[in-house]
C-alpha cells in the first residue's frame, strides 16, 4: 500500500513517466493495482483547474481508480461542533437528541472512512493487489485510510507498540499538520480555516473496530482517549508542529520530552492495557452497517455521566482475568 | 416442497437450496448440501406475518416475518406450491384453540414430579414474605378467591390491613375492569409501597366512598408519609378524553392527601406502530447512517423506551428517596402499569436483578396481575389491534440498564433475548392466556412445562460474569440519569437484528469472561484435590523428607518437579480451550427445536475467527474475482459468521 498526494495533471493532461514507473514498480506480476482517491470524481476533476487532478487511465493502464469520497476540513469541524453541542443539550427530549445526532453527521463520516479503509484492505487481502491511496494533499483522509487499513490487516498494529509505531509512521512522519488541525477543538469561537478533527475521527474508527473485536487489541479505550487529548494539548512535544521538518527546525527532540517515553513506562502502560487481549494473527473485518457503529461515549459523553459504573466493570474484568 | 431457495436477506445471490417442510408445529427448511444438512426451524407461534410477493422467473417469493425479529425469504419454484404454503402458513400461524400450540405437544422427557417441581420454582407467596409481608400494615386477602371480585386479578392479593373486604369490593366497582388498588412492591426499610390498579370510573364528577377509603388505607399503611402519589401513566389528553366515557382519573379534591401526576406514555396502538416503523428501518438493504438515524428517530421507539424508564425512575425516587407510597395506573392497569411497576421494582430492589428475582418479577407484575399475553402476543388468532410489544419494551428497558450498569445484573443479554423469544414461542405454558383464571381453567400446569425450570437448568449460559453480589453496584437502588446525553439509549441490534450476526461485535466479552471464570473454577477444584493429596503425602513422608516437602509446598500444582509421578501426571481435566470461545452448551442445543437454526446462531460470537479471513467478500464493482472464488457479498444472516463487506456503494 502506498500513499501520496494528487498528481499534478492539470488541464493539459500532463504526464510524468517517473511517477508511472514508481508506482508500477509496486505492482505484483500479472496483477493490476487500485488507486483509491478519497475525493469524489467531481472534486477530482475540478482539481485539474488548479493544476491538480487524477491519474489518467491512458497513462496508468494497469491501475484501476476508485473514488471513495471522504469529507474534509470545515465540514468535519462543523460536524464535531454540532456533535458536541448535541451532547451538551441537557433537555430530556429524545427526538431532539436523535435529530441533533443525525444532523451532526459524525457517524456518517465514521462510516465513510471505515468503508474506504476496508476497501483498501480488501484489495490487498482479497485481491492480492497493490494499492495507492491519495486525496488532494495526502495529509488527511489519505492517512485515515492507510492507517485503518493496516489495523484491519496487520495484527501487529493492534499491539501497543505496533499502534504507537503506526501513529508515528502514518501520522507524524507522514506529515499530518497537527498544529493546524488540532488548534482549538469544539468550543472555539474563531473558525480556524485549517482546523479539522481528522485524527479524532481516526481514533474513533479505531474504537469502533475495538468495540467489535474486544479481544483483538492490546490497548483499551483509555489509550485512544489519551492520544486524542495529547493531540490537542500536551506537555510532550510529540504532537507539536505540522511535520518532521518543522519539528527538526524547532529542535523539539532536544527541547521537549516524547509522549512515548512516558506512556511506555510500565506503571502508565498498565492503565492502557486491555485485559481481554488475546493475540491473534487474523485479518479483522469490521461491520460498517449503521447498527454496528455507535457514538463514542467515552469521549463525547465523558463529562456528562459518571464513568463509575463502567470503570467498575473494567476493574472487575481485570480481577477475573488476573485471578485466573 | 423441494428445490426451495432460502435467500440471504441482503444479497439475492447467495441462496441455499433445499427442501421445505411444514409440520404441526414448525416450518423447517433443510439445506441440500451433503456434509452440512443445515436446518432452519421456525415455530408457527413465532410467525407474525407471511407475505407472498409477485412471481418472477426464478419462482415465487415468500416472506416470513417472525415475532422474534427473524425475517425469512423463500423462493418457491412453482406458484401453486407457493400459494399452498402461503395458505397453510397463514392458517398454522393463527391457531384457534390453545391445544394447537406447541406447549401441549412439547416433550422434554421429564416425569410428572419434575414438571410439578418446575412450576413451583417461582412462588409468589414466598416473594411477598421476602418483602416482609404480612406485617402489621399489610396482609393477604382472599376476597378474590373465586375470581368473584376481579377475574383478571390473581386469587391472592395483598392489601392494607385496614382495607376490609367491603372496601375492596366497593373500590373494585369503581375501577375499570374491577382492577382495584393492590400491592405490587413493599419497601420494608421505609414502609413505602407501590400499588397498582386501573383507572377510576370517575367520569366528570362521580365519586366512590370505598375507593377513596382504599387510597386512604394505602396512604396510612405508610406512617412515614402524609400523602400518597397517584401516577397516571397516560398522556394527560388521553386520560381527560376518558372522562367522557365515564372513566378518567383521580380528582385531588375528592381524595384526601394525594398528589396526582401524569407521566405520558403512549398507548398500545402507538407502540405497535412505532415498532413497525423501526423494523422497517432494520429491513433497509444498505442504509446510510442518515437513513438509519432518521428512521430510528421517526419511529419514536427510543423515545417510548425512555418514557417508560423515566416513569420507573420517578416512582423509584418517590419510594427510595422521599419515602412516599405510589399508586400507579393507566387505563386498564395491565400494560403501562405493569411496565412501570416492574422497572421501578428493578431499580429499587437488587433481588430483582438476580436471575431468580427477575423470574419472580415477571411472574408477579405480568403473569399474576393479568397482563393479556394472549391478546398482546397473539398466542391465538385474534384482534390485530390488541397486538402490541408491551413486554418487549420492558425487556428492552432492562437491557438499556444493563448497558449502563454492567455489574448490577446477575444475568446477561442472552437471558433477556431467550425470555422474549419464549413469550412468543408458546413452547412453555407460562405466558398463555390472558389471566390466572384462564390458565387454571386450562390446567396449564398439568399439561405444559414451565420456562423458568428450563432456563434455571441452563443458568450457566445466562450469567453475567461481571456480577458479584457483594459489589457496590448490586447493592441498593440504581439511579440512572434521565437526559439522553447522560443516559445513552442505544439501538438494541442484539434483539432487533438478532439473526444478523455480522452486525454484532464478533468477539463476545461475556463469553470470554465466562470461559475464564469456568477455567478458574476448575483450577480451584483441582487445587483443592491436589491440596488434599499433598497433605496426605506429607503425612506419609513427614519423617524422612522434610526438605522435599518444603519444595512441594512451594511448587505449582502442575508440573511439579518432585519425583512423585502421580502428581506430575495428573491429567489436566479442564478444557484447554481458554484461548477459544466456548462451544455450544446444552441449553443452546435445547433451544434448537424452538429457536432457529444452526449452531452458529446460538452463540453470541463465533469461536472460529479464522472464518473471517476466509470469507468471501464482495468487492462488487471490481471485475476481478477474489481468490476464494466468490464474487458475491457475504451472508449477513445465520449460518456463517459474516461481516458486512459492502464497502462499495
Amino acid at each position: 500500500m502506498m500513499r501520496s498526494s494528487q498528481p499534478l495533471t492539470g488541464t493539459n493532461g500532463r504526464r510524468c513517466k517517473e511517477d508511472e514507473k514508481l508506482i508500477n514498480a509496486t505492482l505484483r506480476p500479472g496483477k493490476r493495482g487500485y488507486i483509491i482517491d478519497t475525493r469524489s470524481l467531481n472534486v477530482a476533476q475540478q482539481a485539474r483547474a488548479k493544476g491538480g487532478g487524477f491519474e489518467q487511465e491512458v497513462h496508468y493502464p494497469q491501475w484501476r481508480r476508485i473514488h471513495k469520497c471522504i469529507e474534509r476540513f470545515n465540514i468535519l469541524q462543523e460536524s464535531l461542533i454540532k456533535l458536541v453541542e448535541a451532547c451538551n443539550d441537557q433537555s430530556h427530549n429524545m427526538d431532539r437528541w436523535l435529530s441533533k445526532l443525525e444532523a451532526s453527521n459524525w457517524l456518517t463520516h465514521i462510516k465513510e472512512i471505515l468503508t474506504a479503509a476496508c476497501l483498501a484492505a480488501q484489495c490487498i487481502d482479497r485481491e492480492g493487489a497493490s494499492v495507492l491511496v491519495h486525496g488532494t494533499e495526502g495529509t488527511d483522509s489519505t492517512l485515515q485510510v492507510t492507517s485503518l487499513a493496516q489495523i484491519i490487516l496487520d495484527p501487529r498494529c493492534r499491539t501497543i507498540r505496533g499502534f504507537e509505531s503506526l501513529v508515528v509512521r502514518e501520522w507524524l512522519q507522514a506529515g499530518h499538520p497537527f498544529q493546524q488541525r488540532c488548534a482549538q477543538s469544539a468550543y472555539s469561537n474563531s473558525k480556524q480555516k485549517w482546523e479539522a478533527p481528522v485524527f479524532l475521527l481516526f481514533l474513533d474508527c479505531v474504537w469502533q473496530i475495538l468495540r467489535q473485536f474486544p479481544c483483538s487489541f492490546e490497548f483499551n479505550e483509555h489509550f485512544l482517549i489519551m492520544l486524542f487529548e495529547h493531540a490537542y494539548a500536551s506537555q510532550f512535544g510529540t504532537f507539536l508542529g505540522n511535520n518532521e521538518n518543522e519539528r527538526f527546525k524547532l529542535k523539539l527532540p532536544q527541547k521537549t520530552m516524547s509522549l512515548w517515553s512516558w506512556v511506555n513506562r510500565s506503571e502508565e502502560l498498565s492503565k492502557f492495557q486491555n485485559p481481554l487481549f488475546e493475540a491473534n494473527s487474523l485479518v479483522i473485518w469490521p461491520s460498517v452497517a449503521p447498527q454496528s457503529l455507535q457514538l463514542w461515549e467515552g469521549v463525547f459523553l465523558r463529562w456528562n455521566r459518571p464513568s463509575k459504573f463502567l470503570d467498575e466493570a473494567h476493574e472487575e474484568m481485570i480481577n477475573i482475568i488476573n485471578y485466573n | 416442497v423441494e428445490n426451495v431457495r432460502l435467500l440471504d436477506r441482503l444479497s439475492s445471490r447467495k441462496a441455499a437450496v433445499g427442501t421445505l417442510y411444514l409440520t404441526a408445529t414448525h416450518v423447517i427448511f433443510v439445506e441440500n448440501g451433503s456434509e452440512t444438512r443445515k436446518e432452519t426451524w421456525v415455530l408457527h407461534s413465532q410467525i407474525s406475518s407471511v407475505e407472498k410477493q409477485a412471481t418472477t422467473a426464478t419462482g415465487c417469493l415468500l416472506l416470513i416475518r417472525c415475532k422474534n425479529f427473524q425475517v425469512i425469504q423463500l423462493v418457491i419454484p412453482q406458484e401453486r406450491d407457493c400459494h399452498d404454503v402461503y395458505i397453510s402458513l397463514i392458517r398454522l400461524a393463527r391457531p384457534v384453540k390453545y391445544e394447537e400450540l406447541y406447549c401441549f405437544s412439547f416433550n422434554p422427557k421429564l416425569d410428572k414430579e419434575e414438571r410439578e417441581q418446575g412450576w413451583k420454582l417461582v412462588d409468589l407467596n414466598e416473594e411477598y414474605n421476602r418483602m416482609g409481608i404480612p406485617n402489621n400494615c399489610w396482609q393477604i386477602s382472599d376476597v378474590n378467591r373465586d375470581y368473584g371480585v376481579c377475574d383478571s386479578y390473581p386469587t391472592e392479593v395483598y392489601v392494607p390491613k385496614s382495607a376490609t373486604a367491603h372496601i375492596i369490593v366497593g373500590s373494585s366497582k369503581f375501577r375499570s375492569r374491577r382492577r382495584f388498588p393492590a400491592l405490587s412492591y413493599y419497601c420494608k426499610d421505609n414502609n413505602a409501597s407501590i400499588c397498582r390498579s386501573s383507572q377510576p370510573l370517575s367520569g366528570f364528577s362521580a365519586r366512590c366512598l370505598e375507593d377513596e377509603q382504599m387510597l386512604q388505607a394505602i396512604r396510612k399503611a405508610n406512617p412515614g408519609s402524609d400523602f400518597l402519589y397517584v401516577v397516571d401513566t397516560r398522556p394527560k389528553l388521553n386520560a381527560m378524553a376518558n372522562r367522557a366515557t365515564g372513566k378518567g382519573y383521580e380528582n385531588e379534591d375528592n381524595y384526601s392527601n394525594i398528589k396526582f401526576q401524569f407521566i405520558g406514555i403512549e398507548n398500545i396502538h402507538v407502540m405497535r406502530n412505532s415498532l413497525q416503523k423501526m423494523l422497517e428501518v432494520c429491513e433497509l438493504k444498505s442504509p446510510s447512517m442518515s437513513d438509519f438515524l432518521w428512521g430510528l428517530e421517526n419511529s419514536g421507539w427510543l423515545k417510548h423506551i425512555k418514557a417508560i424508564m423515566d416513569a420507573g425512575i420517578f416512582i423509584a425516587k418517590a419510594v427510595a428517596e422521599e419515602g412516599v407510597s405510589v399508586l400507579v395506573h393507566c387505563s386498564d392497569g395491565w400494560d403501562r402499569t405493569a411496565q412501570v411497576c416492574s422497572v421501578a421494582s428493578l431499580l429499587l430492589d437488587p433481588y430483582y436483578r438476580t436471575m431468580k428475582g427477575f423470574m419472580v418479577l415477571i411472574e408477579k407484575d405480568w403473569v399474576s396481575f393479568g397482563h393479556k399475553f394472549n391478546h398482546r402476543y397473539g398466542n391465538l388468532d385474534g384482534d390485530p389491534k390488541e397486538i402490541s410489544p408491551v413486554i418487549d419494551q420492558f425487556i428492552e428497558c432492562v437491557w438499556q440498564l444493563m448497558e449502563q450498569f454492567p455489574c448490577a445484573f446477575e444475568f446477561n443479554e442472552r437471558f433477556l433475548i431467550h425470555i422474549q423469544h419464549h413469550i412468543y414461542s408458546c413452547q412453555f405454558g407460562n405466558f398463555l392466556c390472558n389471566s390466572q383464571k384462564e390458565r387454571r381453567e386450562l390446567k396449564i400446569q398439568e399439561r405444559t412445562y414451565s420456562l423458568w425450570a428450563h432456563m434455571w437448568k441452563n443458568r450457566a449460559d445466562y450469567l453475567n460474569p461481571l456480577y458479584r453480589s457483594d459489589h457496590s453496584q448490586t447493592q441498593g437502588t440504581l439511579h440512572p440519569q434521565m437526559a439522553p446525553c447522560n443516559f445513552l439509549y442505544k439501538f438494541w441490534s442484539g434483539m432487533y437484528n438478532r439473526f444478523e450476526k455480522g452486525l454484532h461485535p464478533r468477539q463476545s466479552v461475556t463469553d470470554y469472561l465466562m470461559a475464564v471464570k469456568e477455567e478458574t473454577q476448575q483450577l480451584e477444584e483441582e487445587l483443592e484435590v491436589l491440596g488434599e493429596r499433598l497433605a496426605n503425602l506429607q503425612k506419609s513422608q513427614l519423617n524422612d523428607n522434610k526438605v522435599k516437602s518444603k519444595q512441594q509446598d512451594r511448587s505449582k500444582q502442575f508440573g511439579l518437579s518432585t519425583s512423585n509421578n502421580s502428581l506430575a501426571n495428573t491429567p489436566q481435566e479442564y478444557s484447554n480451550d481458554l484461548k477459544s470461545f466456548p462451544s455450544r452448551s446444552p441449553s443452546q442445543e435445547d433451544e434448537d427445536s424452538a429457536l432457529i437454526l444452526t449452531q452458529d446462531n446460538l452463540k453470541s460470537s463465533d469461536p472460529d475467527l479464522s472464518a473471517n479471513s476466509d470469507q468471501e467478500s464482495g468487492v462488487e464493482d471490481l471485475s476481478c474475482r477474489s481468490p476464494s472464488g466468490g464474487g458475491c457479498l457475504p451472508s449477513e444472516d445465520s449460518g456463517k459468521d459474516s461481516d458486512e463487506a459492502v464497502f462499495l456503494a
